[in-house]
Order: C-alpha cells, then structure tokens, then sequence
C-alpha cells in the first residue's frame, strides 16, 4: 500500500483540526456532551469523509453510497462536525448541537439528518444493524461497504458479540468495524471497569481479520483500512489506539472528559492550541 | 335488545363459519397463518425476507425457508440481534420479518425494538409466537403475557392480533404491505377457524362479528371465539351483546370502541395477556377520555402463568366462555 503524498495528508490533518475545532464549538454552545472521544475519533471521521467513504455529501440517500455507522452515539459531535466540513450541512449549524428544534440531537437520529445511517446512542447496536446492512448488500450484489465505528466501552454489551458471530458466519467482507481503543469509559479505565484484553484475540477467535494502528495518525489509519478492504471472506476489525482528548493538552488521556464539555474560558485554550496546531499544519505543508 | 336476526346479519356481513354449529369448527393454530402467509407474502414480493432465532418449526418459517432458501436468515438464539440485523437489512431495501418467542422478542429485545425499529422508523415486523398462557406446558417462562403492554406504548409501532389461523395470514400479508414496524402476535395452540377467506381485514378496523346492544364484548386473538360463544349462552337468557373482534391494538379503531360503548352502555375487554396495560387497558384509555361506561377486564389478573393445557388454562385464568359471561352479567349490572 502506497503512502498518502505528503501534501494531501497535510490537508487531511488541517481537515482534521477543522473538525477539531467544531468539535469545540459545538461542545461550548451546548453546554454539555462528550468531548474525549469526539477529539480522539476526529482523525478517523476525517479519514473517513475526506478520504475513504463512497459517497456524495449533496446525495445522502445515494444507493451505491459506502455506509459509515457510529454505534457510540454519544461521540455525535466528531461525526456532526466531519459532516459540516464534508459539506453536508453549514458549518454554522455545529452551534445548534443537542439545543431544542436542532436536527444535531444529542445521540444521532437518522430520520432527523440526511447522512445518519442509523439512529445510535444505546450501545452496542451498531455492529448488529452494519452486520445486516452488510448481509442485505451480498443478497443483493451491490458492492458498497458497511463502517461501523464502536467505543470500546460498549465492547461489554453482550449484543456486539452477537454481532461478532454473526457477521463471521455470512462471511461478511463488506464489513469493517473500527474500534476506538482509548481506554477510557465512564466510569473509568475500561480494563478497572471490565476488562477487554486480549481484544485482539477475542477477534481473531470469533473468525475476524484483526488490524491494529495508531487511530490519531490518519496516514497509517488510512493505510490500514485499505489492507482490510482487501481481506476476502471474512469481516475485519481495525483496532485504533487513540488518545482520549486528542489536540488538546489539558484533556489528553483524562477520562474525566469522557462525558463533559469544555467551559467557555477552557474552550478558548483548547482553539488557540488547535489554531496553532493549524498553523504548523501549514507550515509544514509549504515548506 | 337486538333480536337474533340482527347478530347473524353482522356474522352474515363478515363471512364467518357458523360459529354455533360445534361440527362447523376447526380447530387450526394462527401460528399456521403466518407460516402460510408469509410465504404468501414472499411470493409477492421478493424483498420479503425471514430471520429466525433456532425456531424455524415452531414459529412456522419452515415453509419460506424451503420455498426461499435464498431470503431465510438463521441465526441462532440471539434476539437482540434478530432485531438490530433487520433493522439494518431493512435499511438495506429489505422487508424482513423476524420470529421467536413473544417471551424472546419482543421480550427480551425491548430496547433494540425502540430504537432501531420505531425510533429509527424500519420497515421490520416482528412475529411473536407463543403468546399468552395457552403456550401450556411449557409454563411461565414461555408465556408471554406482557408482550402488548410493551409494544403498544412504543410511539410508530403498529400491534396486530389477529383472531384465528385465516385472520393471521391475512394480517401477515397486511403488515407485508404496509411499511412501518410492526408487532404481530399470535398462538401456539390449536384454535378455533371463525374467519373465512371472505371475511374482510384491514388493519386498524375492528370488526363487528356479532350486533347487539346489551353489553359489548370487545376481544383480540384466540379468545374472540370465547367471546362469540358467550355471547349465545347469554342470548338464551335474553341478553344480547355486540362482539367486536378488536384485532389491530394499535392504532386502534376509536371510532368502533366508541361507538360500541354508546350502542351498549357497558364494555367486556377479553385478550389472553395482562389485564395492566394491554389491549383493554387502550379501550379504557379511549373511553374515558370519550364516553366513559362501566368496563370489565377479561384477562391475566397480575400473575404469571404455569404449566398445563391450553384449556385448563384459560380456565384457571378467567378467560373462559363461563367467566366472560359472569363479566357481561357484571357489566350489565352496573349500567345506568
């Protein structure tokens, strides 16, 4: 697999600190949400509709359209930002998040924004409804493909190792699941609160083909999904060790910012860190 | 009081067996119309799709799975996942129907149902077999008696009870046709064959299958045949009472609920489910906010079921022919 050309990464990583920055936004508007995995998913998300996806931001209901499906629906804001940024809907929209009449409700309806997959929030549903996006496109010979993003927290639901058998028996290739592997949930570290090591193991046992990188480096995140779009009769997981907060110092690996939002003075450090993060980002790419 | 011509003008209009006759009755599991009419329905449409969770034979999908192998999913004892993986083969331009017990799914299911299925407005329809206490032998952890309760307060779900095993495969072919998510509920055991392939369905209309203006008697599923028979035993004794076989919980046909509660003056609710919550629980709801009259509750009286047949059942839990007819005498009783 090739490498991204170094000028398109860098407007891939400027993309990411956008959606960063909306993230941000968004959050403070609201006044509440979740703020650690938002940031840690932002580099995926971006991967995801700047890069990988099939689809057409004007046409959301386009048939041959890939399907990305958040299952960790409270991670709505990453995915409501890559979304404005994609060009789905105005930027300006991010400050209605979770406020009253917004179509950004506080988990993901998909009857109220074009571009939802699915409805989410309830964890550990979204490999079940990929496992039958996916199976429903073999029936029917269409060859999109199904992404599901998951939390590692609501890899203890019992539902998604349902879906794990399942999707391994239909043999379903046009099924990736990605795992945001921060190690934190609400309580605390996941491995305190119910331990998911060996993850990968877990996978490989269920009959998926397992990959593992770093989730905050969209270069090697992206290479990583094309090896596992290659992968032919089985479903693959990407596993994508992130950093919980990424961009922003003071809430890097604080699994307290599982389930807050910044206030108003904290918001403004965390856009000027990610502004200068921009700056670099440019720099970099004219030198 | 309507005289006996009258009550068999209404049986007349609906086509039905003559249900008086014990010779005329056959006695069919509704299991074995949906079995029928899904098939039906996936010859009429190729989008039809079943999902069974290790109950192909009971729930009646072996007849699809032989005729399309193609569209049968099996998978295995996961009804959490039946729900969520239709909803998203359902996303996917699917229409599946998906089968296990009432007691399983939607009973062990209810939040995948919610958010996937009516949140999430798929095009799904679950069919609940084995509901109620007449399951029999397999007892209480296999009787769903809650499962119209849990469905009807879930806002875009469509509930169906249909009243014998031609009523159910035409409910099967309706649900079929008409999109949104939808709860089908039927029985194990044999039942008595009421409905004939002229009787009119529709969902959302009940059915008037005996008149009169005593009491009426409002029932859903199995039981309506009960209803029927009670009816005659209190003709005999003068008393004339309209049956209205209630089939679709919701949306329910308010009008008829109204209209019988002012041509009677009194209302019996019989369904084999609990008394709290279920289909008499929304014919009180309507009539109290519409024209309130005395009301009485056939059904589980806040218990569980056991083992046992079917009959002896029925008995135990008040909701034979004797006990609904007590319930009209009550009925009348309180009427002003």
């Amino acid at each position: 697999m090739e490498s991204l050309a170094p000028h398109l990464l860098a407007t891939l990583q400027g993309h990411a600190n956008d959606v960063r920055q909306g993230i941000i936004r968004s959050l403070l508007a609201a006044g509440s949400g979740h703020s650690a995995g938002s940031l840690d998913m932002a580099d995926v998300f971006t991967a995801f509709y700047f890069h990988l996806l099939r689809h057409d931001p004007k046409n959301p209901d386009w048939e041959e359209r890939d399907r990305l499906l958040l299952s960790c629906g409270h991670i709505a804001p990453v995915r409501y930002s890559a979304m404005a940024y994609a060009g789905y809907f105005p930027v300006d929209e991010l400050l209605t998040l979770r406020k009253f009449g917004t179509r950004l409700q506080g988990h993901p309806e998909r009857i109220s924004l074009p571009g939802l997959e699915t409805t989410s929030g309830p964890l550990g549903e979204g490999l079940a409804q990929g496992t039958g996006m996916a199976l429903g496109a073999k029936m029917d010979g269409a060859d999109w493909r199904v992404y599901v993003v998951t939390s590692d927290g609501e890899h203890q639901c019992g539902l998604h190792w349902e879906a794990m058998m399942t999707a391994a028996k239909f043999k379903l290739d046009n099924l990736t699941c990605v795992v945001d592997r921060n190690f934190i949930q609400i309580d605390g570290s996941t491995e305190d609160v119910m331990p998911l090591e060996p993850l990968a193991d877990k996978y490989r046992a269920f009959n998926w083909e397992v990959f593992t990188c770093d989730g905050n480096d969209i270069g090697a995140f992206i290479a990583t999904v094309e090896r596992a779009k290659a992968v032919r009769g089985k479903p693959q997981v990407v596993i994508a060790n992130t950093v919980p907060g990424k961009g922003v110092s003071f809430m890097e690996h604080d699994y307290l910012w599982h389930g807050k939002p910044p206030k108003a003075d904290e918001a403004d450090v965390a856009l000027r860190e990610l502004l200068a993060a921009r700056e670099a980002i440019g720099a970099s790419n004219r030198g | 009081m309507a005289n006996a011509s009258v009550a068999d003008s209404a049986a007349a209009a609906m086509q039905l067996v003559d249900y008086r006759d014990p010779a005329a009755i056959v006695q069919i599991p509704t299991r074995n119309g949906f079995g029928a009419g899904l098939v039906e329905a996936g010859r009429r449409d190729e989008k039809v799709i079943a999902i069974c969770a290790d109950l192909a034979e009971s729930t009646r999908m072996e007849p699809f799975k032989a005729a399309f192998p193609d569209r049968y999913i099996e998978i295995g004892v996961a009804e959490q996942m039946i729900v969520a993986m239709a909803a998203g083969l359902a996303a996917a331009g699917k229409v599946p129907f998906i089968a296990s017990y009432a007691m399983f799914n939607p009973g062990r299911s209810w939040e995948q149902v919610r958010t996937t299925l009516a949140l999430n407005q798929t095009n799904v329809k679950i069919a609940g077999a084995h509901a109620g206490v007449s399951v029999g032998p397999d007892g209480a952890t296999h009787q769903a008696v809650e499962d119209i309760a849990i469905m009807r307060v879930i806002p875009n779900m469509i509930v169906v009870v249909p009243c014998d095993s031609v009523q159910t495969k035409k409910a099967t072919l309706a649900v079929a046709e008409r999109f949104g998510p939808t709860y089908l509920r039927f029985a194990r055991a044999e039942s008595a064959v009421i409905t004939t392939d002229g009787t009119p369905f529709e969902i959302g209309k009940a059915q008037t299958f005996r008149d009169g203006t005593d009491v009426a008697i409002v029932a859903c599923g199995i039981l309506v045949y009960n209803a029927l028979i009670a009816a005659e035993q209190l003709a005999a004794e003068g008393i004339e009472c309209r049956v209205v076989n209630n089939h679709t919980i919701k949306p329910m046909d308010e009008p008829a609920i109204v209209a019988a509660a002012r041509d009677c003056g009194a209302v019996v609710t019989v369904e084999e489910h609990q008394v709290h919550g279920g289909m008499g629980s929304r014919v009180a709801e309507i009539l109290a906010a519409h024209h309130p009259v005395p009301i009485e509750f056939i059904g589980v009286q806040d218990r569980f079921g056991q083992s046992g047949t079917p009959v002896e059942l029925v008995e135990e839990y008040g909701m034979g022919v004797t006990a609904i007819v007590a319930a009209v005498k009550r009925a009348l009783g309180r009427k002003k």
